[in-house]
């Protein structure tokens, strides 16, 4: 809301600058964003007297004028007739700009040198009288600038009114809001209105047929108006609140509106068919033509102001292209009505017409000041167009819109709830300072009656709430509270995710954050087959853009995507990872399921400086990642399976990621066909995990185990075996056997090529064996192992390298 | 013969001062104390010693040797040393090279706020709590006493997904969630993801959120005004200003919202503040007693307070960074820097 000061001054006197009030303003609730200064459209004009008048000698209408800005004399050509020396006039000094854009310059009329123009209150939109030059008080002083002479700039604040204050969305709400903050008095303009002697009801008459929608409708009927452009000071106060003007019976209504916070139509009453308002829902698919030109199809439901035949407005929104006011319009009829605020807002909503009208309209206004803006409004367009204005109005109010009486307020629950004893008097004094009826209930107990226009004060929370914030909130005390001791509640997955972002950012990674929503070709980026569940996606209705449309399914696409971005960038080496949650659309639950996920990507080189060895990062580097998460939540039994593979996986380095028997992830090399699908040059390595599995998975207990004090004897075999086989079944194989004297066994050495026939390889396999309570001697290891090896040799079909 | 031996002795530890390597000093035990040394022939002669003369002598031998030997090894011993180092500073690296590891990852500047702020309220004793990011229009809406067809509905443009079904566009359907589920005491904390159909420097699509909700007997605006002073105090630091004004949110009555004085201009006037000197950064208020209405609280029996705040906005201001949209680009030479 644009408050103009100057304006505000019309109904309230302010005596603190424009910044003391903005702070006030903002300390009571109505936060004033900005503080703007309007200058008047002119510069380089300033105050001068005239010093003589002489006739031009070569055109009569023309004369030549002697004018003094205290200091030097300048000869201007004028065409005005109503000046004399001694005259004190507004002199436009060559370099001065004038409305329109013009600039001021020395030049030669009809062979007369002219330094400079004499103005206009209409060349200078000060005002309407273009006839002759302005008249300026005689007690300016010259040579000062027009705009600080006269006062004519203006300070503007745009306070933000909250959707609870419908009731300051207007001049005089403002102003009422001043007075009780600042103590001052309002000044509310008088009602007083001229009426002929005709009465409306032999011309027009209003008939309400949905009243739930509109409860009540007034009207008044003018005659013999004259269409023409506003004054100036009209044009002012409406540009000062960023409204244009149109013509003196429109504007009447805006200035009301903004004035008083009704909104307010006129029509020509000539297109009004039978000379009658007929106020209904729309019917199916009715269509209208708003003021703006637009021809709309109208959801049912919608209120229509009708005349006898047709719609000629959309009650609270907009009028009608078939009944507006024109050039030539005589008779106009003004409605002044209030509607039900939820309607408006629904019809506004489904139409895409947000109005100031509907704004004020939906946020709900005073239903009694309803009259009090038509008459002020009637009369306005009678002073500035000549119109005369039907005796009564009309004012059908079939129901009474609710107004809440005596809210009970108790002082104890003032300082319960606000933690500060404010006095009775107190208390009293701010309610009535903002127009509550006060009544004493009991002690300390009172019955509170809001005026009509704070629809917003219903209970006796509300009551607290004004009174807290006239009295200041800096004025309460700064306690902390006395409250029971709460056992803090963990969250084992919250918990888990702290540690997995420790351990990752100490293996290198860093954290991402995508959006939680993606393009719908995500999917097809990742090909995923038809039945996947991650093709259950989640759709947003209303999205900004298709490429956030729908919620993810997999982490892994935002991922890839951060990649290409940071490729694009320069930077080819990178470990990120996000945490987040994933959305899978379950049909017949109202919901879907959110499940959070870990995903992390490895690309590039693996080490950070340049001078050491540039290793390309695998598989195996971001595999080692993972299991130093696992090792850190004591999992134990996690598994690698490469029957489980993604189909945007590398088929043969991929695998599928179990705690026990629960698949919890995968973990692979991005396939090329994605990689290329996704214009991405590098290769990468993805794993996706599931951290509401895993939470549940940890093993927060440790069992200490008895060192060993004997020495531990190791023994190494390589075993041929196929190229194909996982070396994880080998070590499998072994410790099936279950020798208690095993203690473990690792692989040393991995190798094929030279040496070995084609599809095999070499798998070195160290077995350390110990005991808890002797050294073993070389007989007893030697039984053991041999017992092993030839059963793994056995079982798996492998041979011993160099036998 | 005294005199003999202590020429004998001075002459050897001249000798052995100027033994630079352990032969040189080695030669001086042989030429002295050696089978066929100096001080062995001495001895040897101890036949023309006065008989009276004989034991001390005798002894003098003796401490000869003995301060000899001693000081030979301790030379041989010195010796030795410096050759090991002599021969350890030939392995000389460069220790300017940079170093070799793997350099540590960072933590999302945003997570890295909300990990902060949580810290702050744990250690006031809130719990941290989560919900659903697809929310019902009710949780979202409703059971926070803003109703369909409200005015209130455009402080939040929503995303939709169906008619009944929002993404949260913020993190107070938490609070419903939770008080539905247990009874006073409640202090909660839940951070996470909200959205809002909004794109632009200040505004993104998503963003992150904190919500915090007290409920027991007895609490009041002033706690509201405590709690909130001490965090803001711990986040920005103690000497931080900031006031409370007066603000409307449908689910609290009173509400407020706080500011802080402008960390950019310190109160003067800038870009950032928008000439206000204060920067708006979190709201707050009582619990509306429709809200307790809603989760079947006594709201006669019990007050409460809730607030909640943007984490990208506080970002921006620890870390001075102007356009929100980068938190989400994900450049890793951003991310880097935090």
């Amino acid at each position: 809301m644009l408050v103009s000061l100057k304006w505000l001054k019309d109904y309230v006197d302010i005596n603190v600058t424009a910044e003391e009030l903005a702070g006030k303003l903002t300390m009571a609730g109505l936060e004033v964003d900005e503080i703007k200064t309007i200058r008047p459209s002119f510069s380089g004009v300033v105050a001068a007297k005239i010093i003589s008048v002489k006739p031009h000698p070569a055109a009569d209408k023309l004369s030549l004028c002697d004018v003094t800005d205290g200091s030097q004399t300048y000869r201007v050509v004028c065409g005005a007739k109503n000046i004399k020396a001694g005259d004190i006039v507004p002199l436009a000094k060559v370099g001065a700009t004038i409305p329109g854009g013009y600039t001021i310059k020395s030049s030669v009329l009809r062979g007369e040198k002219s330094d400079g123009m004499l103005c206009s209150e209409a060349e200078l939109e000060t005002g309407d009288n273009s006839l002759g030059i302005w008249q300026l008080p005689e007690n300016l002083t010259l040579g000062v600038p027009l705009e600080t002479a006269l006062d004519l700039s203006d300070t503007v604040l745009d306070v933000s009114i909250t959707p609870n204050r419908a009731d300051c969305l207007s001049m005089i709400g403002i102003a009422r809001e001043v007075a009780a903050i600042t103590g001052e008095k309002i000044k509310i303009p008088v009602g007083l209105i001229k009426e002929i002697i005709e009465d409306i009801s032999l011309h027009t008459s209003v008939t309400i047929i949905d009243a739930d929608l509109c409860p009540r409708y007034t009207a008044r009927l003018l005659i013999n108006v004259k269409v023409g452009s506003s004054p100036a000071w009209m044009k002012t106060r409406l540009e000062s609140a960023g409204l244009r003007s149109i013509n003196n019976v429109v504007d009447v209504t805006n200035f009301v509106m903004l004035e008083m916070g009704q909104p307010l139509h006129a029509f020509d009453f000539r297109f009004l068919e039978q000379g009658k308002i007929i106020v209904r829902k729309s019917r199916d698919d009715e269509e209208f033509t708003s003021l703006d030109g637009k021809t709309r199809k109208l959801p049912a439901d919608t209120l229509l102001i009708c005349d006898g035949v047709k719609p000629v407005a959309i009650g609270g929104i907009m009028g009608g292209l078939n009944s507006e006011v024109k050039d030539d319009t005589q008779i106009v009829l003004l409605e002044s009505a209030y509607f039900n605020p939820v309607s408006i807002r629904r019809s506004a909503r489904k139409l895409a017409m947000p109005t100031d009208a509907s704004f004020r309209f939906e946020r709900g206004i005073d239903p009694e000041g309803v009259i009090r803006a038509l008459n002020r409004a009637a009369q306005l367009i009678a002073d500035l167009s000549g119109g005369n204005i039907y005796k009564n109005c009309i004012d059908e109010y079939p129901q009474k819109v609710p107004a809440v009486k005596d809210i009970p307020l108790r002082l104890s629950r003032i300082s319960q709830l606000t933690g500060t004893a404010i006095d009775a008097k107190e208390v009293i004094k701010i309610l009535q300072s903002i127009g509550m009826t006060v009544g004493n209930a009991g002690k300390d107990y009172y019955l509170v009656t809001p005026p009509t226009f704070r629809v917003d004060i219903k209970r006796e929370i509300d009551l607290i709430e004004e009174v807290i914030r006239i009295y200041g909130y800096d004025r309460v005390p700064v306690t902390l509270p006395n409250v029971a001791v709460v056992e803090m509640a963990s969250n084992p997955r919250m918990d888990l995710e702290e540690k997995i972002r420790h351990i990752l950012i100490g293996t290198g990674y860093s954290e991402v954050v995508n959006y939680s929503f993606v393009t719908p070709e995500s999917v097809n980026y990742l090909c995923l087959p038809k039945n996947d569940e991650r093709r259950r996606l989640v759709r947003i209705k209303n999205p900004l853009v298709e490429d956030q449309s729908v919620m993810r399914t997999t982490m892994v696409f935002g991922l890839l995507d951060a990649m290409k971005k940071n490729n694009n960038n320069g930077s080819l080496d990178l470990k990120i990872f996000e945490m987040g949650r994933v959305f899978i659309d379950r049909e017949r639950e109202e919901l879907p399921e959110e499940k959070n996920m870990l995903a992390c990507l490895l690309t590039g080189v693996m080490t950070d400086n340049l001078w050491g060895n540039k290793v390309n990062a695998d598989f195996y580097d971001l595999k080692g990642c993972l299991e130093n998460i696992f090792y850190d939540f004591k999992l134990t039994n996690c598994h690698y399976r490469s029957s489980i593979s993604e189909p945007f996986l590398h088929p043969g380095k991929s695998c599928g990621i179990y705690i026990g028997e629960l698949l919890a992830g995968y973990m692979g090399q991005v396939h090329p066909d994605t990689l290329e699908r996704m214009d991405l040059r590098n290769c990468a390595c993805v794993f996706e995990i599931n951290l509401d599995i895993l939470a549940n998975q940890v093993n927060n207990l440790i069992h200490y185990k008895e060192i060993s004090k004997f020495p531990a004897v190791t023994r190494d075999v390589a075993f041929l075996i196929p190229a194909e086989m996982e070396t994880n079944y080998m070590i499998d194989i072994v410790l099936r056997q279950n020798e208690e004297l095993l203690e473990n066994v690792v692989i040393f050495d991995i190798y094929a090529g030279k040496g070995i026939s084609e599809g095999m390889k070499s798998l070195g396999l160290r077995f350390s064996y110990r005991a808890p309570d002797r050294t073993l001697t070389d007989v007893e290891v030697n039984n053991i192992h041999d017992k092993i090896v030839q059963n793994t040799v056995g079982l798996t079909g492998a041979k011993i390298r160099g036998e | 013969m005294i005199g003999d031996l202590q020429q004998l002795e001075i002459s050897a530890l001249t000798e052995l001062e100027k033994a630079t390597n352990e032969d040189q000093a080695q030669a001086v035990r042989t030429k002295y104390l050696g089978r066929k040394g100096r001080l062995t022939g001495l001895l040897r002669n101890i036949a023309q010693v006065p008989d009276a003369e004989k034991p001390l002598f005798g002894k003098r031998c003796n401490e000869v040797k003995d301060t000899l030997s001693a000081k030979i090894d301790e030379v041989l011993f010195q010796q030795s040393l410096r050759k090991k180092s002599d021969g350890l500073l030939k392995e000389k690296i460069d220790v300017t090279i940079p170093g070799r590891s793997v350099k540590f990852g960072r933590i999302h500047p945003v997570i890295q706020i909300r990990r902060e702020i949580c810290a702050i309220f744990a250690s006031f004793g809130f719990s941290i709590v989560e919900g659903p990011e697809v929310e019902l229009d009710y949780y979202n809406f409703e059971a926070l006493n803003i109703p369909k067809d409200h005015p209130a509905r455009d402080m939040q443009d929503t995303f939709y997904i169906e008619e009944n079904i929002v993404l949260r566009t913020h993190t107070s359907p938490v609070q419903v969630r939770i008080m539905e589920k247990i009874q006073p005491p409640v202090r909660i904390l839940s951070p996470g993801r909200v959205y809002r159909r909004d794109s632009d420097v200040s505004h993104t699509p998503m963003f992150h959120q904190i919500e915090g909700l007290l409920v027991d007997k007895g609490v009041s605006f002033a706690d509201l005004k405590g709690i909130l002073t001490a965090f803001l105090k711990k986040i920005f630091g103690m000497d931080t200003t900031l006031r409370f004004r007066p603000s409307f949110f449908p689910f609290t009555e009173p509400s407020a919202e706080v500011d802080i004085r402008c960390v950019i201009c310190g109160g003067s006037g800038c870009r950032v503040c928008g000439q206000s000197g204060w920067l708006e950064i979190l709201g707050s208020g009582m619990v509306d007693p429709a809200v307790f209405r809603n989760v079947g609280y006594d709201s006669e029996e019990y007050t409460g307070f809730a607030f909640g705040l943007g984490l990208e906005r506080i970002a921006m201001l620890k870390y001075g960074v102007s356009d929100i949209r980068l938190f989400f680009e994900n450049d890793i030479r951003f991310l880097k820097q935090f």
